[in-house]
């Protein structure tokens, strides 16, 4: 199954699907891309707090973070590494999370105004103007991606800068990152640069590592951003196993049909069953 | 090893802690093995609505939907004042359903914004087509009953509005089961006839309560029977959601539901017994019933909502799937 969500939107003629690929076994954790999406993107502050969780102050994505960097402490050695603390062994994981644009989109599936949709590159975008605020999209993205801003009343997510792809630029985040570990292309391609980057870390010893949302026979038929990550999704507050909601609908339309034809029935029986 | 639950990312770990003190060979104390998360933090983000607007509104379409299919079944049948206590309270409760749900979105527009598209993919998009549909029917259904005139638009729109309210009553149990909340989401084969049950009994509560007792013997029999389906779908339901999952109908806000099972069935058994004879109990009863039916809808909101915020209901029967998968 390679669906095109941009052929199956009604696109004829339209650009390479276009993703992230977000190495996180060369992320340093120096938040540069969610600094950049917020400045490029004009996101608001969303609170400034110590959360005592390693260096991890935004703690999750949400309608006003569109980039999260996640900071986990493990301890065990990564790879081959040396430490030159004696016995120490200790690893850092870190990984910028961000929107996955999934080829099949909960967010955009349920949203009942049409406010979300697929662009022409195969994203998922918000439009605040049509959005009415009914947080539908909130907990059907199985990822807790999207949120709804307060101050807006309405719904916010990352746009894999849509603004900059028209114009042929690479997103903000992709653009500022020092070590290239989000990496901004054509989907096809950045899929070929992930299997061979995988080899290549798992020949340096780093044998726990593996790609997430790459495989298009996933729950979600395979995201436009997926990553390489060090341990299981979990750690990094990754669903292990997603699956988009829209999935099971036929089945949940037929039984609230059912459902209905019980109640009409049922009120019948108790109405022409009745003595009085 | 990277299922190792000792690598637990631990809110209290430490740069460096691992080191020094834990000696080769010594075993460090373990959390219960199986299940690892991100500092704690839920994978979901939770959903944004209000219990007071959206589980209220859950209970008041329920209400009104089922009122008016009892409503139409009296009319047909020659109650009178049974369908007029169903005709009216069908009305009060769209009309508070509604200003629930726009209370919910802040504005009136964003109401009349949503009837831009029709989606099937969002049972929130025909919903609203639903209650479109519904709502002016009911409306005349209510307002020819109560002053009399045009009895055959009145007739018409009775039906119509017995016809519409079964989806009015059933398509929200769709809306909750269409998102990811593990709670709603793993009850989707159960939860519309948990809901039509609920509706049905709500419906019955109302007729016993505000009908006089020669006429209520169709709410009686209403409130036993969707009473019946309501805790028997309950009952499915936490079986196929596992002990997991279901957990939070057992915690906190969640046990909302437990108590509206148990009022729904005191309720419906003082209806049918004492409930007969004297109006008294009838009155008793029917506000049983309602009160039953608006815990039961809080209940399973509540619980999704604590569902969706807590990592282990979305890791772990992820997890399980994926190993049933292997394994398969
Ligand atoms: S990750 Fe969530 S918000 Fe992003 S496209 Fe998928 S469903 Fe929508
Ligand atoms: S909150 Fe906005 S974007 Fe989300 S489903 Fe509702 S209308 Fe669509």
């Amino acid at each position: 199954m390679t669906a095109d969500p941009a052929t199956e939107s009604g696109y004829a003629d339209h650009p390479k699907r276009m993703g992230f690929f977000t190495d996180t076994s060369i992320c340093i954790g120096c938040k540069a891309c969610e600094v950049a999406c917020k400045e490029w993107n004009a996101v608001p502050e969303d609170g400034l707090a110590f959360t005592g969780m390693s260096y991890d102050n935004t703690q999750s994505l949400s309608a006003d973070t569109w980039r999260h960097v996640a900071f986990v402490e493990q301890p065990r050695p990564l790879g081959h590494q040396q430490h030159g603390f004696g016995d120490m062994d200790f690893r850092w994981l870190m990984a910028s999370d961000v929107c996955k644009h999934c080829t099949h989109a909960a967010c955009l599936d349920v949203c009942p105004t049409g406010s979300l949709f697929r662009t022409e590159f195969g994203t998922v975008v918000v439009q605040d103007d049509v959005c009415n605020g009914c947080g539908y999209c909130v907990p059907a993205c199985p990822y807790g991606v999207i949120g709804k801003r307060e101050s807006t009343g309405v719904a916010a997510k990352c746009t894999l800068c849509y603004d900059r792809l028209g114009v042929g630029q690479e997103p903000a985040c992709a653009k500022s990152c020092p070590t290239d570990s989000i990496q901004f292309g054509e989907l096809d391609e950045l899929r070929e640069r992930a299997a061979r980057r995988l080899e290549q870390v798992r020949a340096a010893g780093v044998d726990s590592a593996r790609l997430y949302g790459h495989d298009p026979d996933d729950g979600v038929g395979g995201t436009g951003a997926f990553f390489l990550l060090l341990d299981e999704p979990e750690v990094y507050g990754l669903p292990p196993d997603p699956v988009v909601t829209t999935r099971d609908l036929p089945s949940m339309w037929r039984q609230a049909g059912i459902a209905a034809a019980v109640l009409l029935a049922g009120i019948a029986v108790a109405t022409w069953g009745s003595r009085t | 090893m990277d299922d190792d639950p000792a690598l637990r990312p631990e809110r209290e770990a430490t740069v460096g802690s691992a080191g020094g003190r834990r000696r080769r060979g010594e075993q460090p104390m373990v959390p219960p093995a199986g299940f690892r998360s991100y500092y704690g933090l839920p994978v979901l983000n939770e959903p944004t609505w209000h219990d007071h607007d959206i589980a209220g509104y859950l209970f008041l379409g329920g209400l009104a939907g089922a009122s008016s299919i009892l409503a139409a079944a009296a009319d047909l049948t020659g109650r009178p004042r049974l369908a007029r206590a169903g005709k009216a309270g069908a009305l009060c409760a769209v009309g508070g359903s509604l200003y629930a749900l726009i209370h919910d979105l802040g504005r009136p527009s964003r109401f009349v914004n949503m009837l831009r598209v029709f989606k099937v993919t969002s049972p929130m998009s025909v919903g609203t087509w639903i209650l479109s549909a519904y709502g002016p029917q009911a409306g005349l259904a209510a307002a020819t009953a109560v002053t009399g005139l045009f009895p055959r638009l009145g007739r018409a729109a009775s039906a119509g509005a017995g016809l519409t309210g079964a989806a009015v009553a059933t398509y929200t149990a769709a809306l909750i089961s269409d998102t990811a909340v593990p709670l709603w989401h793993g009850g989707h084969r159960e939860m519309p006839l948990l809901f039509a049950g609920s509706a049905m009994s709500a419906a019955g509560g109302l007729g016993m309560f505000a009908a006089p007792v020669a006429e209520a013997g169709p709410a009686r029999n209403a409130a036993l029977l969707g009473t019946a389906v309501e805790v028997a779908a309950a009952k499915a339901m936490e079986r196929r959601l596992g002990p997991v999952v279901a957990e939070p109908l057992r915690q906190g806000k969640g046990r909302l539901a437990r108590l509206g099972e148990g009022l729904s069935v005191a309720g419906a058994l003082l209806g049918a017994t004492a409930g007969r004879r004297s109006r008294a109990a009838a009155v008793v009863a029917g506000a049983a019933l309602l009160a039953g039916s608006a815990c039961t809808r809080f209940g399973i909101f509540h619980a999704g909502v604590a569902s969706a915020g807590d990592p282990r209901y979305t890791v772990e029967p992820q997890r399980a799937r994926l190993s049933a998968e292997r394994r398969a």
